[in-house]
């Protein structure tokens, strides 16, 4: 096994992009992510790679669209207000189907917001962010070396499925070190045969676009792009599952937050409380199927977010409503602590229930 | 030890980030789960910093420490901020030569050391924080010199190699330091 080296979180997603293959990065530094610049900007000239300090996020999205088009792995990193900025560039990726990995390293909002971490950006994360119909690949990573893998394996569904993938962290996890063993078996991507690399006066034009002026075929690429979607929502929707079999109260936590529930869930089960966290690792696709399975058998669901509730919405739909679920939460850059957590499974334990 | 939970609080620019990682890394060498967590806000440019650091037989969970057992404070703000949160029966490690005020609380085993000014007067103007290393591993019977050595090659550069012998200088001196 390769030896574990204490790193930050966004370090780990630099160091992860690199043995991917990824040799392109474009950005623009915020905080609480620009240790990735950094560390790309350190390593990226010495493998043969291009780091680019764009002159704005917008610069740098429309980079990746260049090189994700010319078939290559590539990524850009932003926190929260620069991920709005790069809105426009995640619609235009998903409308000409190109593969790229995004990091989103949440800071709290709305607006400029403050530099402290945040889990806000859930809606425009998973429902798409930009305009039209079309979702990313989210993935929501609680530990450093959960940003390494996630970071490997954004790149590799990227390529799969010809669409975004985005690395869903925050402040937390990107500032803090844990050790880390890049110790990954790294798929190769996979032949591109649409990317434009020239013709070489053997084929026909590769033409990489998002206008569609026929309304008839853009519905179809539309439908055509939600059936992709539905085999990924099947085959590729992740979550871990900590002690929810015989739980009466289920936390649904992500991230930070399911760090800090985890510590709650284990002083509830150590008072005689039978409780439980299903953390999603995807964000979407969802883990409606983990959520279905528990609904039976919870008497109440506890959604803990840094937000004002944005993921509830997520876990009652998975759930149907069978089970009520409440929030526990911390905005602005604050973060729950695990004994608000704990008196919320107390008080749930006592008077929740259906 | 299941789990122990340090808290590192000072001035920007005193080594406190340093240290709290000369500390995780002993834990990873010696098999270790660990954490280190900084604040990163705005309050580091000239003001204070602080940075957590969990060492667990167990999966570390929240990576935040808001009761320490263990507490190191390197300015008055930070200890009049901290000196509550500490665990009773906890530690605090209080460097004296900036510090003047005692601890108030009586529920707690407190080490005075004049880091700063052992550290001027030995030749290591800059590591005060290690030589509270150095005494804090000791306190807790924890100073094993290879895996300190180890440590510190981790977290100091190359570029910076002729600094390892001073930081184990700097931590023997906290090591051997009695009230």
């Amino acid at each position: 096994m390769a030896e574990k080296v204490l790193m930050k979180g966004n370090e780990a997603i630099a160091e992860a992009a690199i043995q991917a293959g990824c040799r392109h990065y474009f950005g623009y530094p915020i905080t609480p992510q620009t240790e990735i610049a950094a560390y790309m900007a350190k390593r990226m000239p010495k493998i043969g790679g291009t780091f680019l300090q764009a002159e704005s996020e917008i610069a740098a999205i429309n980079m990746v669209y260049g090189v994700a088009s010319a078939g290559k792995r590539v990524m850009t990193s932003s926190s929260s207000p620069g991920i709005s900025l790069k809105s426009e560039g995640l619609s235009y990726l998903a409308g000409a189907d190109l593969p790229a990995l995004v990091v989103n390293a949440q800071r709290g909002g709305p607006g400029l917001g403050g530099i402290q971490p945040s889990q806000s950006d859930y809606f425009q994360a998973t429902r798409g962010g930009g305009h039209g119909d079309y979702h990313m690949i989210v993935l929501a990573p609680s530990s450093v070396q959960e940003m390494a893998q996630l970071t490997i394996r954004g790149f590799e569904l990227a390529d799969e499925y010809r669409m975004t993938a985005m690395i869903l962290a925050d402040g937390t996890i990107g500032q803090m070190m844990e050790p880390v063993s890049f110790d990954f078996e790294i798929k190769e991507a996979p032949a591109k045969p649409w990317a434009t690399t020239g013709t070489k006066m053997a084929r026909p034009h590769n033409v990489i676009n998002s206008l569609y002026l026929n309304a008839e075929l853009l519905e179809k690429t539309n439908i055509e792009r939600y059936q992709k979607y539905a085999l990924i929502e099947e085959k590729e929707a992740l979550a871990e599952e900590y002690m929810v079999e015989d739980a009466d109260i289920i936390i649904a936590a992500f991230g930070i937050a399911a760090r800090v529930s985890k510590n709650a869930v284990n002083e509830a089960r150590a008072s005689g409380i039978k409780a439980g966290l299903i953390r999603p690792i995807t964000l979407w696709p969802f883990p409606k199927a983990v959520f279905a399975k528990h609904a039976d058998h919870a008497k109440q669901i506890i959604s803990v977010e840094l937000s004002m509730g944005q993921m509830i919405e997520d876990v009652q739909l998975a759930t149907q409503c069978k089970v009520p679920v409440s929030l526990c939460y911390r905005v602005g850059g604050m973060i729950p602590t695990p004994d608000q957590v704990y008196q919320a499974i107390v008080e749930a334990n006592e008077k929740g229930g259906k | 030890m299941a789990t122990r939970e340090f808290l590192f609080a000072g001035f920007g620019g005193q080594g406190l980030l340093f240290s709290g990682k000369v500390l995780a890394y002993k834990g990873l060498i010696e098999d270790k789960n660990v954490s280190w967590l900084p604040s990163y806000g705005p309050e580091m440019r000239g003001g204070t910093a602080n940075c957590s650091v969990i060492l667990s037989d167990e999966p570390v969970g929240a990576p935040i420490v808001l009761t320490p057992e263990v507490l190191v404070a390197m300015n008055l703000p930070s200890l009049d901020k901290y000196e509550n949160t500490v665990r009773k029966g906890g530690i605090i490690l209080v460097d004296s030569s900036l510090i003047e005020r005692k601890v108030e609380r009586t529920d707690v085993d407190v080490y005075y050391v004049p880091a700063t000014k052992l550290a001027d007067e030995n030749g290591a103007g800059r590591l005060a924080n290690m030589i509270l290393m150095g005494k804090l591993l000791s306190v807790l019977d924890e100073y094993n010199e290879e895996t300190v050595s180890k440590a510190l090659e981790k977290c100091i550069s190359a570029r910076h190699a002729d600094m390892l012998d001073l930081n184990r200088k700097a931590m023997e001196i906290g090591r051997n330091y009695a009230e």
